[in-house]
């Protein structure tokens, strides 16, 4: 069961990102233009995301199993260290440069677009350089 | 500053759907939706290697359904430059993972938790990608 549960949450994320259009890289890169022209529309979708999901958060933080795992498996890491600021640093600095974050880059795959693709095979290549170098964060 | 291009509505909207797959992924697989730890995780480690990949699969179907159903061609505009977008996605992946999370991981469901640890990441990505912006647009 679980497994239709992820096809179908890639299904709807993908979904929402196409209609907020964040699979857009010139949408993002709108977002980040605080200095010139500012699209803030991407602030809506972080807000609706969190509108939506941050009660069920909370009610579901003392409950002991989820409906189709035996546990919940997420790591409560509160560390606040130099590799999350250096980390999240080159994330950003990527991401301001073409304006892809994971989740649209993989999305825009679907739009068969060179471009995306090199990206993303760039971006997979990024995470086995982290795994082989040792240098993953698993938590957030 | 100079608002253009403004879309609250259709960018409220889709949020709340990115909200609603986070739900459903946590309350019945009592998983976090965080896009380059599923990413990475189908192609380092064997654990749920299988539900990532659907998972991954359902994201590129996503926009596919959205085209069926609205009718409408999706309009995305992305750098032509190779060596730019080699470079950028070397910078996401490493970045990402060395950072634990990316705009879903930190910027939802790890605020969402209100995990200071992501609102800290989220904070941090978003100021180095508005500097990248500002220093890209003066060259």
């Amino acid at each position: 069961m679980n497994r239709i549960i992820s096809l179908i949450c890639g299904i709807i994320f993908g979904i929402g990102l196409t209609v907020s259009q964040m699979i857009n890289p010139e949408k993002v890169l709108g977002f980040l233009n605080i200095f010139g022209d500012w699209d803030p529309s991407l602030a809506f979708v972080m807000i609706g995301a969190l509108v939506i999901s941050s009660p069920f958060f909370h009610l579901f933080k003392n409950n002991k199993k989820p409906i189709f795992a035996e546990k919940f498996s997420y790591s409560n890491n509160k560390e606040l260290n130099k590799k999350l600021i250096i980390g999240s640093s080159l994330f950003g600095a990527g991401w301001g440069l073409v304006g892809l974050c994971p989740g649209p880059a993989i999305a825009s795959l679907a739009l068969l677009n060179l471009n995306s693709v090199s990206f993303v095979i760039s971006m997979f290549a990024g995470f086995y350089l982290v795994k082989l170098l040792d240098l993953t964060t698993q938590a957030r | 500053m100079n608002i253009v291009n403004f879309t609250p509505i259709s960018a409220f909207l889709g949020g709340s759907l990115i909200g609603l797959a986070v739900v459903i992924f946590f309350v019945f697989n009592g998983r976090l939706i965080g896009i380059s730890g599923i990413a990475s995780n189908f192609l380092t480690s064997k654990d749920n290697r299988f539900d990532n990949l659907l998972f991954l699969i359902g994201l590129i179907i996503g926009p596919i359904v959205y085209k069926i159903f609205s009718q409408e061609e999706i309009d995305i505009s992305i750098s032509n430059s190779f060596y730019l977008l080699a470079f950028a996605g070397l910078l996401v992946g490493a970045g990402t993972r060395i950072g634990g999370g990316c705009t879903s991981g930190h910027g939802i469901s790890g605020i969402g938790r209100f995990s200071l640890r992501s609102i800290v990441a989220t904070v941090t990505f978003m100021i180095v990608g508005i500097l990248t912006v500002l220093v890209k647009n003066l060259i």
